[in-house]
């Protein structure tokens, strides 16, 4: 059962990627059919799963033995718990909506087939990551969604921009997998396991610095795929993708594998609170710098990728505070993949009745003409900003709640984030659906088809009840609380001066939004004698400069003056010797004339010397 | 008499037949010359022979006259052939196999 989770969408990957032309007419209908399908089965199991007593939740194949050298043994196993099958439920169930959009979305592409079978091929993917029961196989699910967001990144392979930006993000990201392959190696050589199992109990008796050391690695695992500071880079400029794949990284894909990966790996966090002080510093850069970034964009993918840093910057914080965060960063993520996907499917719509411009400086009163998506969008809107009842107010709300727990520095910066949150959504909601029309010339908006808004719909029910619906039925910090352990934050500040406080700050957030980009016209270019905060904001806050100047020109400064080195010193002296034998013989080959007499002469020469030696040595 | 004395003699025609050697253009001068070099050695080994009173040095001439006479054959087969295709002996024209 659990295989076939994983084995549907990577049939329908291989057949699309396969069958070639032949399954071109009716190829996405095969992949909307396998993620449906996986997603049927994972609501059986699921459904299968609530009525078990907790112990027995955890369902567990053994496929065949993977690796097995010596003592090393690597099944290939899967591992299907409380934890697990939320994941699999967002991904796949997202997932499909995700497919069912891009039928209309991707319609007048001549490689919509491949694009259906890399979507397959992401989730199967995605899939193998949060089914594996071991870090190992957790590693192939790792890089295979490494591969396939390189490969839909860069699906527009034909700008440069975007075959640049799928180089970006899958080299960022082996920045990152070079994290989870040390962390992998020190449990193995630390715990002689990679199973989830063994690595928890093992890590009680480990030595506390090597804990701390896997953990670390571990936070850069999951800063790689995660698009957490410093590895933040790639996720802008993966918006160069096609929207429903910038869905699926954001949503339910890709960037959740790393809160998946600290959470699963909370045994070793658990012991280590060096590792964890990191996880919530890390956390904390992140979610202000995205919010930071997500106010100047007026692209507006690249708002959405800002705000996603900042949401998944929550989870990390989240997890990064121990039992007391887990299940929240869960219970966040689980949101804002719906709510997230739901925006930016909202982002493609209006795209796609603008002629794919994404320059919200465009756009501009659309509410008139694309009432579904304005409504769709203006739920998800509600939902991130954290507006009760919607979605994102529970889930963002705990979280707040479980920094001041943690310091009071931390729960400011949360507090903070949620009131930019606000206010660059505003932006967003104001400067595109509200306002006087800047559209271009013959430019004329229009509602999407119903393959389209129907999964925006959906998802915007997600994002108004799915908070709600998770927390009070069913009940997600007890469900998660066998896997992750769960603590009440204890807490100098409590919920109920917090949830006015957080109201009130999203509302100033909000309010100020709307009098600058409601209340005003919005000029059509943008203004450049802006502060330098924006100036830095729409520079993505100089990343990609700092990147440059800091590892890429000592990078390339190292590498040329190894070439230097190599083909000077190291050729130079090889060479020199080659070429010095070479110039000896050339001129003792004229020795060679020919004429007899010559020879005799050497001959006799030589003989003469060798008679004076023996002559000499013996006086 | 002094058996110093064939050795000087040896020595005398060895120098002889180097010079030949070395100097002269003709190919069969120049064979003769060698022949020369190889009897001076012979004299040589008949004379510390006699002087020792042992056969190792008599027995070793012989090697040599027989080595000489083979010696004699190839070489004058080549030099006749030479001269057939080149009409001339000259040593230093022939040096066709050079680098």
């Amino acid at each position: 059962m659990i295989a076939a989770l994983i084995g549907l969408p990577l049939f329908g990957a291989v057949a699309l990627l396969l069958g070639g032309r032949r399954t071109n007419a009716r190829g996405h209908l095969l992949a909307v059919a396998m993620s449906a399908l996986s997603f049927f089965i994972a609501v059986i199991l699921f459904v299968q799963m609530i009525p078990k007593p907790e112990e027995e939740r955890e369902i567990g194949q053994h496929l065949f033995d993977w690796i097995s050298v010596g003592a090393f043994q690597i099944p290939f196993g899967l591992f299907l718990d409380q934890l697990s099958i939320v994941f699999v439920l967002l991904i796949t169930g997202v997932g499909t909506l995700i497919h069912i959009y891009s039928i209309s979305y991707m319609e007048h592409d001549p490689n919509r087939r491949q694009f259906f079978g890399y979507l397959n091929l992401f989730i199967a993917a995605m899939l193998l990551l949060v089914l594996a029961d071991n870090y190992f196989l957790l590693y192939l699910g790792w890089e295979s969604v490494g591969l396939a967001s390189y490969l839909l990144i860069s699906f527009y392979q034909q700008k440069p921009s975007a075959a640049a930006a799928g180089k970006k993000a899958f080299i960022v990201n082996r920045v990152g997998d070079v994290g989870l392959a040390l962390a992998i190696l020190l449990m193995f050589v630390t715990f002689g396991t990679l199973s989830f199992e063994g690595v928890a109990l093992g890590a009680g008796l480990a030595a506390p610095s090597t804990v701390t050391w896997i953990g670390l690695a571990l936070l850069l695992a999951a800063c790689g795929k995660s698009a957490q500071f410093p590895l933040q880079s790639w996720l802008l400029d993966a918006m160069e993708g096609p929207t429903p794949v910038s869905a699926l990284i954001h949503a339910a894909t890709m960037v959740t594998a790393g809160v998946y990966l600290i959470v699963r790996a909370h045994a070793i966090f658990d012991l280590s609170e060096v590792a964890r002080t990191f996880v919530v510093a890390v956390g904390a850069i992140t979610l202000l710098l995205g919010a930071f970034i997500g106010t100047a964009k007026d692209d507006i993918k690249k708002g959405l990728a800002g705000s996603t840093m900042s949401q998944i910057g929550y989870m990390i914080l989240a997890a990064g505070l121990g039992p007391v965060g887990y299940v929240f960063a869960i219970f966040h993520l689980l949101t804002h993949g719906m709510f997230k996907a739901g925006l930016f499917l909202g982002a493609g719509s209006v795209m796609h009745g603008m002629h794919d411009d994404v320059n919200m400086r465009h756009y501009g009163a659309l509410r008139t003409t694309m009432k579904v998506t304005y409504a769709t969008f203006g739920l998800g809107f509600l939902a991130i900003i954290g507006i009760p009842p919607f979605a994102g107010f529970w889930s963002k709300d705990e979280i707040i709640h479980a920094a001041f727990g943690q310091s009071m520095f931390i729960g400011l910066a949360t507090l903070l984030g949620a009131g930019v949150t606000a206010f660059y959504m505003t932006r967003m909601m104001a400067m595109t659906f509200f306002g006087e029309a800047r559209w271009e010339q013959d430019v004329k908006p229009h509602e999407s088809p119903a393959t389209m808004t129907i999964p925006m719909i959906v998802l915007a029910l997600g994002s108004a009840f799915g908070g709600m619906a998770m927390l009070f039925i069913g009940d997600i910090e007890h469900w998660l609380e066998p896997v992750t352990g769960f603590a009440y934050p204890q807490n100098s500040v409590s919920n109920d001066v917090l949830i006015p406080t957080t109201l009130a700050v999203i509302l100033v957030g909000a309010g100020y939004a709307w009098l600058r980009y409601g209340r005003r016209p919005i000029p059509v270019v943008a203004p450049t004698n802006v502060s330098l905060l924006t100036k830095a904001a729409r520079a993505d806050a100089y990343g990609d400069a700092i990147n440059e100047s800091l590892i890429m020109r000592p990078g390339q400064y190292l590498t040329r003056s190894l070439t230097w080195f190599d083909t000077k010193a190291i050729d130079g002296f090889v060479g020199g010797i080659a070429a010095a034998i070479g110039g000896l013989s050339a001129r003792s080959r004229r020795l060679q004339n020919g004429l007899v007499r010559s020879y005799a002469l050497t001959m006799f020469g030589g003989a003469t010397l060798i008679a004076l030696i023996l002559l000499l040595v013996r006086l | 008499m002094n058996p110093n004395n064939y050795l000087v003699l040896a020595a005398i025609i060895f120098t002889i037949g180097a010079y030949g050697v070395l100097v002269r253009r003709n190919a069969i001068i120049v064979f003769l010359s060698v022949e020369l070099m190889l009897n001076a050695a012979n004299l040589a080994f008949v004379a510390a022979a006699r002087n020792s009173g042992t056969l190792d040095g008599v027995v070793a001439a012989f090697f040599v006259m027989v080595v000489a006479a083979a010696e004699v054959v190839v070489g004058l087969a080549i030099i006749v052939t030479i001269f057939r295709t080149r009409r001339s002996a000259s040593i230093d024209e022939a040096s066709l196999m050079k680098y």
